[in-house]
């Protein structure tokens, strides 16, 4: 059981990490705003920070055109994005472990699935952030990492270990690999919507949100962009979600004799699906895009969360594999 | 940005300027916002019917129908199912008598086939045909277009370049052109029209490239809604047309593929006797394992039915059936539904006459397989009352010291049968019909000892125990079967079903991330101020929507013309102000 004990620390190290990546990206959102002042004056001498690395953890501010701030240092930013690597190689590195000590694909029980979520949206932001800068995202997207990796970890742990037959199968792999990934992808969006809302209220004249303590939302992009970014997302995602239900339906029609029962799981599996259909068909809806478009995102992910969480736990269904009850046999 | 992609540039009035309402071309004229309220009275019933069905398909109203949908979806994942759990509905009633019978009325323990929850999504069907076919006959249509002319200024386009180059204009719309229809001649890129044009606005004759691509987009999107119409035409198809049969089989025993044989039979309204392919199968052997480690003891790992499949024709081969791999036979397939014991029991009654003898499904209750029996003994000698035998059998038996007993492990390691025992009227002689793993004890008189305690009877295999009050004995066979729950289902329509979802899922796929792009090109022969010509080159792009890859699009159809490498400074300022302008999109 060693192995499986080293991957528990691994995730805990992993949740410290970011942690400290989600204070660093915190300060370094805060920094920005206050930077936009000071801009001008420590510009004039240029300091070249990782202009010639490549290496995203290396903070370098975006050139913009024009008027707009000159780069400035990002020491913050830097160690946020180092921690957030660490912590995210940190996180595989558990997985791996659990699987292995499991002898099966670490993806069959809540806390695992909670785990490879995590790891999904971790690295959908430091994939995104290779070629481009979406560094605002990182406090939001760490904050809900460590968020789910604690709760993981104090409420969902089981002990490692086989499963039951109806689960051996290599559908396990694809159908729940994939509905990890599109909750990661889904997750991101998700942020980027809510911070779309949030700056939107704010340009519009919230006065909550006009408070000083809000002045980090104007290094935030305007919500138009937002909004691109979170429809990319979403369409992935959502592409990602159809397949998920396509490939349970075939794999229900092996292990339970039918591809659709309206099983609780599926049930809201099909109520996400149609939520972010209704998200898509709002966009191209005049008067429906924009803010409205975006409030569609933020009940299509609570939609996710209450699959994962609600439906294992408080339905009883064929998909109850949280491992957290012993449910009846029954043979498959 | 939102500025820039939503300009309208002279001469071209489609899809890519109307920003997004183009995706909803059914929408009713003059704004979905109004939809013509105080005209109402003068419309009459013709007017009537079209407002309905322009509202009815257009886009607004399909959204509020996939709300609906989604909101409506709901009840039946809170609230027991018939279809799922007929017992789970019938606790409920028991429980919330008054609520409970409102909430049946109205459909909500059988949500998916309510009227409500059909009326929505047929209603949803009905405007996504309204509105995907007119798209269809629109994209048959545009899908022969060429390319809109090249405008007169590309300055306000969203994605701009410029070059100088050495290369004559002929040379560079040329190069051009190539690059955009791009390597596989029979599969372009962009499809696209090479022209010339008169001098005009100071400039002398231009060629110019025109090119558009991403027709794919909107086919994938018909696709994508017209395989939605064929998979519920083949679901409708697979429920009219399936069957179900479920069977309970002990080992050594066997079905033949005939309704009388299965215990429950369900079947589509177009379900015909004769679709069921005349095969039998027997059950050779059952195998399963269990873990024994502390960490999941007793938890499942592996079930196995070994059967012998016998064909219409009269072959026979060895097959085997897991949890995910079912056995399929000329098209059906038998699923491993669920297993269990099945002990003989042999009951004498008091005459000494055999009055009952046979395996009894024991149903396991729990992980350690503590199943629950019900034997139903009628009275076959004059003088007995019929009994009924109401216990547990338990696969390793562990007898604690006050008498209970209780199950430590799935295996038959130490077999143990504990029975009550009821005598009275069981209603065995009034020819209803009667659930067979149920016993109704509540007219039955219980056999008590001295002090009124329910009399357990423990029976080990191969044991023959009297039973008390003198009624006889009860016998449990040296050997426990197992038995199989066996089902086994038959739906023409799932190649069907898969293919058409495979479908939403491609053409899902190839509207969402197909861009939609044009570029043009234009290229005239210039003298720069110390007479020296050469050929000047601009490029602008349009995209539909937001379309962060656009100016790249542009660019590389700007590294496309040849002998821009010894270029002035006219070009690395433009590409400074591209590359900027690329991230500023998603930067801002």
């Amino acid at each position: 059981m060693q192995i499986a004990e080293l991957s528990v620390l691994l995730v805990w190290g992993a949740a410290t990490a970011l942690t400290i990546a989600l204070v660093a990206f915190a300060i370094d959102l805060g920094r920005r705003t206050e930077a936009r002042a000071e801009a001008h004056a420590e510009a004039r001498t240029p300091v070249a920070v990782g202009a010639a690395s490549a290496s995203p953890s290396t903070g370098d501010a975006p050139p913009s055109g024009g008027d707009a701030v000159t780069p400035v240092r990002r020491r913050a930013a830097g160690i946020a994005m180092s921690t957030t690597w660490l912590g995210t190689a940190m996180l595989l590195v558990a997985i791996v472990l659990r699987g292995l000590a499991a002898g099966r694909t670490p993806w069959a029980n809540m806390y695992e699935f909670t785990l490879v979520g995590s790891f999904m949206a971790l690295a959908v932001f430091l994939g995104m952030n290779v070629r481009k800068d979406f560094k605002f995202l990182g406090a939001f997207v760490t904050g809900l990492a460590v968020l789910f990796l604690v709760l993981g970890l104090n409420v969902f742990y089981v002990a490692a270990t086989g499963v039951q037959p109806a689960l051996q199968n290599y559908w396990l792999v694809i159908h729940v690999g994939v509905a990890i990934s599109a909750t990661g992808i889904f997750t991101v969006a998700f942020v980027a919507s809510v911070l779309q809302l949030v700056r939107d209220s704010r340009d519009s004249g919230s006065p909550y949100l006009l408070r000083p303590g809000f002045r980090w939302l104007d290094r935030v992009p305007t919500p138009t962009s937002l909004e691109a970014l979170s429809f990319r997302l979403n369409a992935v995602g959502f592409v990602l979600w159809t397949f998920t239900i396509i490939g349970g339906a075939i794999w229900a029609e092996h292990a339970w004799g039918r591809y659709w029962g309206w099983d609780p799981k599926e049930v809201w599996s099909f109520v996400i699906w149609v939520v972010y259909a209704a998200y898509l068909h709002a966009r191209t809806t005049r008067g429906w895009d924009g803010r409205r478009a975006a409030w569609f995102v933020i009940v299509g992910y609570l939609c996710v969360l209450f699959n994962f969480t609600g439906v294992n736990l408080i339905f009883n269904g064929k998909h109850s594999y949280s491992g957290l009850n012993t449910d009846t046999t029954g043979g498959a | 940005m939102s500025e820039k992609a939503t300009y309208r540039p002279e001469g071209i009035n489609d899809a890519f300027v109307e920003g997004r309402a183009g995706d909803a071309p059914a929408a009713p004229q003059g704004g979905p916002g109004k939809p013509a309220g105080p005209n109402l009275p003068t419309l009459g019933w013709r007017g009537m019917l079209r407002w309905t069905w322009r509202q009815l398909t257009s886009m607004r109203v399909a959204l509020m129908l996939l709300m609906l949908l989604a909101v409506a979806a709901v009840p039946g994942s809170v609230l027991p199912q018939r279809g799922q759990d007929a017992a789970a509905v019938l606790e409920y009633l028991g429980d919330h008598p008054t609520l409970g019978e409102w909430l049946d009325r109205f459909g909500f323990f059988e949500v998916y086939s309510s009227v409500w929850f059909s009326a929505i999504y047929i209603l949803l069907f009905v405007s996504l045909v309204g509105c995907i076919v007119p798209r269809t006959i629109a994209h048959a249509r545009a899908l022969r277009n060429r390319p809109p002319r090249t405008p007169v200024r590309f300055g306000r386009f969203p994605a701009t370049a410029r070059a100088r180059t050495s290369a004559s204009p002929d040379e560079v719309v040329e190069a051009v052109a190539d690059h955009l229809r791009g390597p596989v001649r029979r599969l372009p890129t962009f499809r696209v029209d090479v022209g010339s044009e008169e001098p005009r606005l100071g400039r002398p004759a231009t060629r110019t490239v025109a090119a558009e691509r991403g027709y794919l987009r909107e086919t994938g999107n018909l696709v994508f809604h017209l395989a939605l119409l064929g998979l519920l035409v083949s679901v409708a198809l697979g429920q009219l047309l399936h069957y179900r049969g479920q069977a309970i089989v002990t080992e050594g025993r066997g079905f033949a593929n005939a309704v009388v044989d299965y215990d429950t039979f369900d079947k589509g309204a177009w379900f015909r006797p004769s679709s069921l392919s005349p095969f039998s199968m027997t059950l050779d052997s059952f195998d399963s394992e269990f873990a024994s480690d502390t960490v999941a003891f007793a938890q499942a790992r592996d079930f196995t039915a070994h059967v012998t499949v016998t064909e219409p024709d009269g072959g026979q081969h060895s097959d085997q059936i897991k949890v995910n791999s079912p056995l399929t036979v000329d098209g059906a397939k038998i699923y491993l539904q669920g297993n269990g014991f099945a002990p003989e029991i042999t009951v004498k009654d008091g005459a000494g006459e055999m009055a009952f003898s046979g395996r009894v499904p024991f149903l396991p209750e729990d992980t350690m397989y503590t199943s629950r029996g019900v034997v139903k003994v009628p009275d076959v000698s004059d003088g007995q009352e019929q009994i009924g035998l109401v216990g547990y059998f338990l696969p390793t038996a562990v007898v604690e010291e006050d008498g209970s007993a209780r199950s430590v492990f799935p295996q038959p390691q130490n077999p143990l049968m504990v029975l009550e025992v009821y005598r009275g009227d069981l209603g065995l002689d009034d020819g209803v019909p009667q659930n067979v793993y149920r016993l109704d004890t509540a007219s039955l008189t219980p056999s008590v000892d001295e002090d009124g305690e329910t009399i357990k009877l423990l029976v080990k295999p191969g044991e023959t125990v009297e039973l008390p009050d003198g009624l006889g004995t009860v016998t449990l066979g040296e050997e426990v079967p197992r038995y199989v729950a066996l089902d086994l289902r038959y739906d023409p329509s799932l190649g069907w079903v898969l293919t058409f979802s495979l479908l939403a899922l491609a053409g899902l796929a190839v509207s969402l991330f197909t861009p939609r792009r044009r570029v043009w090109v234009r290229s005239w022969e210039a003298t720069d101020d110390d007479g020296r010509s050469f050929t000047h080159v601009e490029l602008a792009g349009l995209a539909r929507g937001d379309d962060a890859g656009l100016q790249r699009e542009v660019d590389k159809a700007l590294a496309a013309v040849p002998g821009v490498a010894d270029e002035t400074d006219d070009k690395t300022d433009d590409d400074t102000v591209a590359a900027d302008h690329q991230r500023t999109a998603t930067e801002d």
